[in-house]
């Protein structure tokens, strides 16, 4: 599944600036879960999408170090303006969700996505 | 490539803004230089958690990489408050970091075993009063192991 299958599967806001939902053409390997960076620095793989909680700038650097495929920050909050700034920079797909993260999550396993 | 190259970053102590960014610079360059991407990952999840360390930790700190053919070198080096007990600090979930910074979602405590589990060598020495020096090594191919 691609990246920007999701916008059309799930209520997903895609928030990074310049990004177009019909070009996010990159395969998703998995998804992964956790607020904690290094967590997610140590557990998560290349092409997994992260549904997280945290909004601040370090989620998209973290996103960007180990190539993740996309963020979706759930449960309704808001990533702040300088997150966005950088995950434009480094080409990180962010979406916003109003689904909890455990929503969130089940609607990506019911759709296939495994570990 | 015969030559080592040699990069170096200060990182300035409670940034949190531009946490990261030494480690995607050493990232970059060793893109740039063909360093196989599975290296690559990994040298930058242990730049990332030392950098995050010397920003949190230790009122800031610097950031060096030193790249040959073979390997990738990293040290971070600061001039903090030191650790006192270093096993302890190596285990997973010992974390004297501030509340501010778990409500990050930093200070889990998985930093230094993420540095240890990522890198091919890792080395810590810390000073009370000093500082911390952390080097790790990584092999860009698995032969030279
Ligand atoms: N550069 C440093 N200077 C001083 N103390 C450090 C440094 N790096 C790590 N520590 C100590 O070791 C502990 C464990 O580090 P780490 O495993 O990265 O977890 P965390 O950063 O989440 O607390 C830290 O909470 C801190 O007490
Ligand atoms: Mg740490």
């Amino acid at each position: 599944m691609q990246v920007k299958e999701l916008t059309e599967k799930l209520e997903l806001t895609l928030v990074t600036p310049g990004l177009k939902a019909e070009e996010l053409t990159a395969e998703i390997a998995g998804g992964y879960v956790s607020d904690l960076l290094s967590n997610v620095m140590g557990q998560a793989r290349p092409g997994q999408v992260w549904v997280t909680m945290q909004g601040h700038q370090n989620v998209a650097a973290v996103a960007a170090l180990i190539g993740l495929a996309a963020v979706i920050v759930a449960g309704g909050a808001k990533p702040a303006p300088d997150t966005l700034e950088r995950a434009a920079a480094n080409d990180v797909a962010v979406f916003t969700t109003p689904l909890s993260a455990f929503a969130a999550a089940g609607k990506l396993y019911a759709l296939g996505l495994r570990d | 490539m015969t030559d080592t190259l040699k990069l170096s970053y200060y990182c300035p102590g409670d940034d949190f803004d531009r946490a990261g960014e030494a480690s995607a610079k050493v990232k970059k360059a060793l893109q740039r230089l063909g360093v196989p991407p599975d290296v690559v990952r990994r040298v930058a999840i242990g730049t990332y958690e030392a950098e995050l360390n010397v920003i949190i930790h230790a009122g800031g700190g610097t950031v060096a990489a030193e790249v040959s053919g073979e390997s990738t070198l990293i040290t971070v080096s600061d001039e903090g408050k030191g650790i006192p007990d270093i096993e302890a600090a190596l285990q997973e979930g010992f974390s004297t970091a501030p509340e501010y910074a778990r409500q990050m979602g930093f200070g889990a405590g998985m930093g230094l075993p993420n540095m240890m589990k990522c890198s091919d060598e890792f080395n810590i020495e810390s000073t009370v009063g000093k500082g911390t020096v952390i080097t790790m090594r990584f092999y860009h191919r698995s032969e030279d192991l």
